[in-house]
């Protein structure tokens, strides 16, 4: 095919994301286990980009995971947004920015709905109005948190510290990117390269210099599955699946993960841990795993942030030899040091994987 | 057809679920939870789409309607523009409305589910929060989630969340007029009438089997029962 026909084909997999002026959402999960995750990313849309991007700390839970387990019924899931929206149009914003995977998925789901049934729109506002004396208007742009740093990947790179490249052989970084299910897989449209193609990591490890690893399970669930998770009798079925992610990317020997949806960052690193504890196996050469990273903070550290400040110390799977290999400068004694450097113990050692 | 079809198809998720299913199997070779557990969304649909009321009321009644994790990977590949994930959504909304859910061991966990995730929603403003993930209840987090939860307001403080305070930001404490609104929008949109039936038929439930719900709570023998029961029965 000519480059010009590749290059209308590829316009099919794009998505417009806004380029400033953003209302933004947390995520239950992300601001539980991430949550520098979060602050990370607030700080390099308003110090390293300049832009303008709100918190109304009214906001609250989607309840994505609630109706996901299916105790929350559409109708108050729908309200529960529409209560979102109405809290963005009263501070003058109208691009709409949710943290959480989950979440944008049940945005993109909802508005979805609104446009095939124009009635459940309507009697959305009506339970608002009663409920709230609230009103909106439905965003201009919605967009995950990861779209924006997709769409801004050139200017971050422009005043990159660090590559994603190993600092001893100057050979570009093998990075594996996990894409959230929600994030494509319901509506292709609304994630960048769509559910075939989604570029939205890809383009970020490519601007820095890294290289993306193909695998077999590259698409696979990680295994969340909401119930099969947060319901202990179920998460075999939560490892199985991470497992299976494990076992198909091991041959490509990553240097780390990168996800966009926080869940699925948590248990690619926790259920490396799991698995390590169970059967002595690790799916790295040395027995210490994996790293597991969040976009923001391969975002952060790209930029040279403190990966103790971005909260890398909370994961299980141990950052350093990723750190040391892109040759970020970092204090070894202040990784479990609180905010002023106050001694607040450290996690107990693994019994199989090394920490 | 039969009544339970037409109370399914009041569901826009079972309208916008099943369209025509022509049984190809793309959903059930794609599916994570037909690799793990007896389950096969391709029979769910063919079920569905028989409008037999008999099999339709033993799927609600199953095991089988709870197996799926809803990641909705079904929704990209069927040919026909089904989405069995959406049939599931309204199966176990129809099976919870009409006490059935109580009759497997998959779906007496909604009372777990109700009891953990409904109350945080409720109380705290958010699906989950790191009080909730406790080491007990959490044995796979690991010594550094161990470690974090034991030291919250530090370790949080230090990522640059505002833990439970006032404001905007990560971990807030979110304020009693915000959780009012909440409520009242539960109130009107059918979310705590959900709630009330799904405690209704789960303290039937543990009654019959002996155990105490308690009247709130996840610290009474039947959260632990529904929590952590496996019989063994559900894989390959």
């Amino acid at each position: 095919m000519k480059a010009e026909g590749k290059k209308k084909v590829w316009s099919d997999y794009q998505k417009n994301i806004a380029d400033n002026h953003y209302f933004y959402v947390r995520s239950c999960i992300r601001q539980t286990f991430f949550p520098g995750s979060e602050t990370t990313f607030l700080k390099i849309l308003r110090n390293n980009l300049s832009k303008d991007i709100f918190e109304d700390a009214r906001h609250t839970t989607c309840t994505g995971i609630g109706y996901h387990t299916d105790i929350v019924p559409f109708e108050t899931l729908m309200t529960i947004i529409a209560r979102q929206f109405a809290l963005m149009t009263e501070a003058g914003y109208s691009h709409f920015v949710p943290s959480c995977v989950t979440s944008f998925g049940i945005y993109t789901e909802v508005l979805d709905t609104w446009k095939h049934f124009p009635e459940t729109e309507e009697k959305t506002r009506e339970y608002l109005w009663k409920a709230t004396k609230r009103e909106f208007k439905v965003p201009d742009n919605l967009a995950h948190t990861s779209d924006i740093i997709y769409k801004f990947r050139e200017n971050i790179s422009a005043i990159s510290k660090y590559r994603l490249v190993n600092r001893k052989t100057g050979e570009p970084l093998n990075v594996v990117e996990h894409i959230g299910c929600h994030y494509s897989k319901m509506f292709p449209s609304s994630g960048v390269g769509g559910a075939e193609f989604p570029a939205v990591l890809t383009g970020m490890v490519e601007s820095w210099g890294g290289n993306v690893i193909d695998y077999p399970e590259r698409r696979h669930c990680c295994g969340f599955g909401f119930r099969q998770y947060l319901v202990k009798a179920n998460r075999g079925y939560s490892l199985s699946n991470s497992k299976k992610k494990f076992e198909s990317m091991q041959p490509y020997k990553p240097d780390f993960i990168v996800a966009n949806c926080p869940g699925c960052a948590m248990f690619l690193d926790r259920w490396q841990y799991t698995i390590a504890e169970m059967e002595g196996t690790t799916y790295d050469q040395f027995g210490m795993g994996i790293p597991v990273l969040t976009y923001e903070e391969m975002a952060g550290l790209v930029l040279g942030y403190s990966p103790w400040e971005m909260g890398m110390q909370m994961h299980q799977v141990s950052v350093e030899p990723l750190l040391d290999k892109i040759g970020v400068e970092y204090q070894k004694n202040e990784k479990y040091k609180g905010l002023h450097g106050q001694d607040i113990g450290k996690p107990q050692k693994p019994q199989f994987l090394i920490v | 057809m039969g009544n339970l079809t037409d109370q399914l198809n009041k569901d826009i998720r079972f309208i916008e679920g099943l369209k025509a299913c022509m049984n190809c199997g793309v959903c059930t070779a794609i599916c994570p939870a037909a690799e793990f557990y007896q389950y096969d969304p391709r029979i769910i649909c063919d079920t569905v789409q028989s409008g037999d009321d008999e099999l339709i009321e033993n799927l609600l009644r199953s095991e089988t309607i709870w197996y799926c994790g809803e990641c909705m990977s079904c929704k990209t590949r069927c040919p026909r523009g089904n989405t069995p994930g959406f049939i599931i959504m309204a199966l176990r909304k129809l099976s919870q409305e009409l006490g059935y859910f109580t009759d497997s061991e998959k779906g007496r966990q909604q009372f777990a589910i109700k009891r953990a995730i409904g109350n945080s929603i409720l109380t705290t403003g958010y699906c989950v929060r790191p009080e909730l993930v406790s080491p007990q209840h959490h044995p796979e987090q690991g010594p550094v989630w161990e470690w974090v939860y034991d030291n919250l307001p530090e370790v949080m403080e230090k990522t640059g969340a505002n833990f439970k305070k006032s404001g905007p930001g990560a971990l807030r404490q979110i304020e009693p007029e915000v959780l009012k609104e909440l409520h009242q929008i539960f109130e009107i949109t059918g979310g705590y009438s959900m709630f009330d039936i799904i405690e209704k038929h789960s303290v039937q439930k543990a009654h019959g089997m002996n155990l105490d719900p308690s009247s709130d709570g996840i610290d009474n023998q039947y959260f632990e029962n529904t929590y952590t029961q496996n019989n063994g029965n559900h894989n390959h």
